[in-house]
């Protein structure tokens, strides 16, 4: 049998009728969470937040009410929100459909965010490919902006806030919190070093600032709604409320599918939520949480002591799918990005592809990164295309290694990782790649192979 | 500079509403690119200009953003998602029928001006993969059929484009 969603976020967004303007989201109880926000003491709901344990959904799994705790309330000036609508992590797509589907949510969780750092404007910064999405938010605010649930002195409660959609302009690192200020600043995105700049110190225009997830703002007018006790109850400790998967790749029924954190198993996941690998097919490697994500090996086995001491024996299918239970396997629940890859896959393609992607979007500032990561992808596309050679495993390796901790941003992870994992768990297939066109080259043939993911 | 009245008329109601003018000029470069098409050396000092800060400063987004053009594109920005789980899902056999059927290397504009083909990175709907968008509309499942029927309407310019 299937195993059912329980979903909160997506809740309404695909049920029949259900539609993205402010009159369907009213009836279905919308701006109910702002009325009681605004019932309550900005501090409080700041401690609710705190005490619902939500953590970022955007990437890092930072728990969002400490991040507000950073704020700097006494320096006088202005606070601000930014709400990350960049979504850019090869493998995820759930801002997408909380934007097309059901706007008000996120301006609604805004606007509880907002009153609760005591914010005046608030910005969505998102991405410049979502020409649609842009457009229904835009007529989402005014709509918002006409019922006085926006704009000056909301429903009376003497609290004004305003929200600009901002569109960026394809690139990557803008979903990085520090580039994403620096874009909005009118720059190029390059990432600011911290400390000092943490921008709930010094953020935009140099003022406190938090940046949050679409769906980690959303998650707040949950909090509000129901309290931080009953939301702390979705999930398991520490990893607290629900998380939509984004399954794509090599599955019957790629999607995306909301579950209580650790409610769900990868395997249950793959198998019985997705309906399967193709036909013939077998489950050859995962990449849990977006491309940046350590890989995961299909036979591996994973073993070790979970925080609170029990031991745990887990194979692929086993892994919770939650914040913790991700990384005790050594890779991350990122940003919910869940990338499938069967037994027909070209690992060395697969990895050259990631490659090319952060190739393309290193912002240039550090050295490691900007020349590193092209390097990386020189390599491998070079590999694809019949120019393998043994030692390229070691020297992937090593360059790796070398950008990962030296760069401003964790861009320099990002890169890096998959390269390190793919290398770690794939080494075998690497290495044949070389001695396969070694073999080749000796018997005077062709090398080069047609390529698929490159 | 030719700017419609309209988009000057959304300029105008957009640049007070930053707390700082130079935050407005992604969105000039974007208006102006939707009106005009790309961002010539003259569209760039119109930008910088009317935002009180030097031509170099709007240079050098328009030559970090990908999605801002120097150059004007053909009449259909056909754009393919080649990030992996486009990947695994065909996107380089589908950007092949498109260089195939329109004599038009990836990277480029094709001779008759019809279509600038180009491959993106993740346009963040991986589970409908392979993604292709054609102007500001998005196509989802581009397999081979749905190439092919896509590349008929451009040629007979029935595609939808917004």
């Amino acid at each position: 049998m299937a195993i059912e969603e329980k979903r909160l976020i997506l809740k309404y967004a695909d049920q029949e009728g259900y539609t993205n303007d402010i009159d369907c989201y009213i009836k279905h109880g919308g701006y109910e969470a702002l009325k009681k926000g605004f019932q309550m003491k900005p501090e409080d709901i700041c401690q609710e937040v705190l005490d619902s344990g939500v953590r970022g959904r955007g990437g890092a799994g930072f728990p969002a009410g400490m991040k507000w705790k950073f704020l700097d309330r006494k320096s006088g000036k202005p606070i601000y929100l930014i709400c990350n609508a960049d979504e850019s992590e090869p493998g995820t797509f759930k801002d997408r459909q909380i934007i097309h589907k059901d706007p008000h949510q996120l301006i609604e969780g805004m606007l509880c965010s907002a009153y609760a750092i005591q914010a005046k404007l608030a910005f969505i910064y998102i991405r410049g490919e979502f020409f649609e999405g842009y457009k229904i938010l835009e007529r989402a605010i005014e709509e918002a902006r006409a019922k006085n649930f926006l704009g000056d002195n909301i429903l009376g409660s003497d609290y004004s806030c305003d929200i600009i959609v901002h569109r960026g302009a394809g690139a990557y690192i803008c979903g990085e919190e520090t580039g994403l200020i620096e874009s909005l600043e009118g720059k190029r995105a390059n990432p600011r070093i911290k400390p000092p700049y943490f921008p709930a110190a010094l953020g935009l225009y140099q003022c406190p600032t938090i940046v949050n997830n679409v769906e980690t703002l959303c998650d707040v007018k949950h909090v509000i709604t129901m309290g931080s006790k009953e939301f702390a109850n979705i999930g398991t400790p520490g990893n607290t409320g629900t998380r939509i998967w984004c399954v794509s790749g090599h599955v019957q029924k790629p999607g995306y599918y909301e579950f209580p954190c650790a409610g769900v198993t990868l395997g249950e996941l793959i198998y019985d939520v997705c309906g399967g690998l193709l036909p013939g097919r077998k489950l050859k490697a995962v990449i849990p949480g977006g491309s940046s994500s350590k890989i995961l090996r299909a036979d591996e086995r994973f073993k070790g002591k979970k925080k609170d001491g029990t031991e745990f024996d887990w194979g692929i299918e086993d892994i919770p799918m939650d914040f913790d239970s991700l990384s005790l396997v050594g890779s991350m629940s990122g940003s919910g990005g869940v990338i499938i890859m069967d037994d027909s896959t070209d690992m060395v393609e697969a990895l050259a592809n990631i490659n090319y992607f952060y190739a393309h979007e290193s912002c240039g500032q550090c050295t490691p990164c900007r020349e590193g990561v092209p390097w990386m992808k020189k390599i491998t596309t070079r590999m694809c295309s019949g120019g393998a050679r043994e030692e390229d495993v070691d020297l992937l390796k090593s360059i790796a290694d070398q950008i990962e901790g030296r760069t401003i941003c964790a861009f320099g992870e990002a890169a890096s990782w998959p390269v390190q994992s793919f290398i770690a768990k794939f080494k075998d297939e690497f290495e044949a790649k070389a001695k396969e066109q070694a073999l080749l080259r000796k018997q005077g043939e062709d090398t080069a192979k047609e390529t698929s993911l490159i | 500079m030719d700017l419609k009245q309209s988009t000057l008329d959304k300029i105008d109601q957009l640049v007070p509403r930053y707390p700082d003018m130079r935050s407005a000029a992604l969105p000039l470069c974007h208006l102006v690119q939707e009106d005009l098409g790309y961002l010539s050396n003259e569209s760039i000092e119109w930008i910088a200009k009317r935002l009180e800060l030097e031509p170099i400063n709007i240079s050098e987004i328009v030559t970090f953003y990908p999605m801002l053009k120097t150059a004007a594109p053909g009449r259909y920005q056909v754009r393919v998602c080649r990030t992996l789980s486009c990947a695994l899902a065909g996107a380089y056999k589908t950007c092949k029928q498109f260089e195939e059927a329109f004599d038009c290397k990836v990277g480029s504009t094709s001779d008759d001006g019809l279509v600038s083909l180009e491959y993106v990175e993740c346009h963040a709907d991986c589970g409908r993969a392979p993604v292709v968008m054609v102007g500001e509309k998005e196509y989802t499942g581009v397999k081979t059929d749905e190439a092919n029927e896509l590349i008929e309407k451009i040629k007979s310019g029935t595609v939808e484009t917004e």
